[in-house]
């Protein structure tokens, strides 16, 4: 089984590290049970994902399809000007592929209205435009769920998630997430085995927020590289000693430890200002959802 | 009649929904009946859920109310194992197994060992208990009964075994994680469970029958896999990972006695032994110098 899976990713244009291989039938099955679990338990019954043609969105859009049908998933395909054409089409072949229903809307006038015509020429950063289009893609998601009546399904993964390499409530803005606990390189093993499109799977990962941005570009390592250390650093709880033996640089493990650290506040809810006895999110502790009088 | 039919009841309790999930035991009771079930098992806190947080005094049951008393009533020729959050006299909450038999609650067991770490958050919004001991069931059989967390702790199944469990009873909300294809079945917390649960029947010689619930709640599903291992330390029968159902197999009960005589560990234990042992932990641990008397 993990010989298999090692084979498949000599063929492919990425590395699949060893020590990060799952049981990919496994994880299908649990994440089935936690989308179903979850519209379950809110009294939902489809959901709906951002679709940006990339391997982590189409990859939830496979697996939601699998746990609930396609007729209950819409898929939104959101290009801005700057949007890699090549990314509206890998998108709509998992469209195509799944049976799921869809629908385009281009962002630009959302994005420009604010950054063109409402900022009076300031200079704009392209990180900044970056993230505001992810905000607004979030916006419209949360909108379109609402005659869709779904949940917004998140399409994060563990490797941003902790390098903090997300738009705080952009990307990262969901009802669920049924990817967020798995590396990219396992995000690929599970694409590879779901059936993602071979393209979507060999194309370099990136954030499309400016065109020729790729994750591994900017955060200048390779996710095979980024994943082995997290795993070893976060999930087996090595010392910096013991990773330093196992071959990573002094240099790396301290970047990736500094992205992590000053990511904290992404992965949390806001601190509210303790003032009475009872505080949401303090002492005020309960399930996301609970039995109501009267339902 | 040295045979035992064993009902597995592996749940996925609704969480904080009393009602709902004493209607599903209820539903499961008649089931096993129907089946010539003898002795049925279901989940830790399968008559609340498992992650309530401050859900745990909403709904908190006492062990001699009026709706566990109810559902007693309704356990006749029959072996019941149910899972709950008991208010104690003390208004104490915890986690408690109740033993229904012959229309009542026989024996109450509360959860001595409350996980407080990784994903557990258990002391927060339980107490613990204070006493272990075996019960007699109306079955003939002697049970050591016990919940989740306890079995990861060794003076569990040994006391349980020294005060004459014939079977060892887990009642587990056990959450799957660990995902790993270098690992026999795909995840580590269940194979880690397995480990432990089989060297438990080996080295107390006893039956272990351990029932997992299913579900999901919140960022967790619950991995199910109940199993039933024998005296010998093999798997008797072992349910599906993460489907509900009552799953049913049957035991004999020769097979405690062969394996007893045959590997006499328990009649070897020497608690005399392990209590000196222990008052001189306890008492260095404490500081206390090895001349106070």
């Amino acid at each position: 089984m993990a010989v298999g899976a090692g084979v498949a990713a000599e063929e492919a244009s990425y590395e699949l590290p060893p020590e990060l291989l799952i049981d990919a039938a496994l994880a299908r099955r649990i994440i089935a049970e936690f989308v179903r679990g979850h519209l379950r338990q809110t009294g939902f019954e489809r959901v709906i994902v951002n679709l940006s043609g990339g391997l982590d969105s189409a990859l939830v859009a496979f697996l939601v399809a699998e746990a609930i049908g396609p007729e209950a998933l819409l898929c939104l395909l959101l290009p801005y000007r700057t949007s890699s054409p090549d990314s509206r089409a890998d998108a709509e072949s998992v469209v195509a592929l799944l049976g799921c229903h869809s629908r385009l809307i281009d962002i630009t006038p959302i994005v420009d209205g604010y950054l063109e015509a409402s900022l009076d020429g300031e200079e704009i950063d392209r990180g900044r435009r970056g993230n505001f289009a992810a905000r607004a893609r979030m916006a419209v998601a949360y909108d379109q769920s609402v005659p869709w009546r779904g949940l917004v399904a998140g399409t994060g993964n563990k490797t941003e998630a902790l390098l903090g390499y997300t738009t705080i409530y952009g990307d990262n803005a969901a009802a669920f997430n049924p990817i967020g606990d798995l590396y990219k390189s396992q995000v690929r093993q599970l694409a590879a085995a779901i059936g993602v499109p071979r393209r979507i799977l060999d194309k370099a990962p990136s954030a499309d927020l400016w065109p020729g941005q790729t994750d591994e570009g900017e955060l200048d390592l390779t996710y095979a590289e980024m994943d082995r250390l997290l795993y070893w650093l976060v999930d087996r709880r090595r010392t910096r000693r013991q990773l330093e033996g196992m071959g990573f640089a002094a240099a790396t493990i301290e970047r990736v430890e500094r992205l992590m650290a000053t990511s904290e506040f992404k992965r949390q809810t806001p601190p509210v200002a303790k003032l009475t006895t009872r505080t949401p999110g303090v002492d005020y502790l309960y399930p996301r959802r609970r039995p109501a009088p009267g339902r | 009649m040295t045979s035992l039919r064993i009902g597995l009841g592996q749940l996925a309790p609704a969480l904080g929904r009393v009602d709902d999930n004493l209607a599903d035991h209820r539903a499961m009771i008649g089931e096993a009946r129907a089946a010539g079930v003898e002795l049925l098992v279901f989940p830790e806190l399968g008559l609340t859920g498992y992650l309530l947080g401050d859900l745990n005094a909403e709904v908190a049951l006492s062990a001699d109310g009026a709706r566990l008393r109810e559902l007693a009533e309704q356990v006749r020729g029959m072996s019941v194992v149910v899972g709950f959050v008991e208010r104690s006299p003390d208004e104490q909450l915890l986690i408690a197994a109740a033993l229904l038999e012959d229309g009542a609650v026989r024996h109450v067991y509360r959860k001595s060992y409350l996980p407080n770490y990784g994903l557990f958050d258990e002391q927060r919004f339980f107490g613990a208990g204070n006493q272990l001991r075996a019960v007699d069931s109306s079955l003939g059989v002697r049970l050591g009964i016990c919940i989740c967390e306890d079995f990861w702790h060794l003076p569990v199944p040994y006391l349980l075994a020294l005060d004459g469990a014939q079977i060892l009873v887990n009642i587990s909300s056990s959450p799957g994680r660990d995902i790993a294809a270098a690992v026999e079945g795909g995840l580590g917390s269940a194979e880690s469970w397995r480990t432990i649960m089989r060297a438990y029947a080996q080295l107390t010689t006893s039956f272990v029958v351990f029932v997992n619930r299913v579900g999901v709640e919140e960022s967790l599903t619950f991995w199910g896999g109940s199993q039933v291992i024998d005296p010998a330390g093999d798997v008797v029968f072992e349910a599906p990972l993460l489907e509900p159902g009552l799953f049913v197999t049957q035991i004999d009960l020769d097979d405690l006695r062969r394996e007893r005589t045959a590997l006499p560990l328990l009649r070897d234990e020497r608690p005399e032994f392990v209590l000196r042992q222990l008052e001189r932990l306890v008492r260095e641990q404490a500081g206390v110098p090895q001349d106070a008397e």
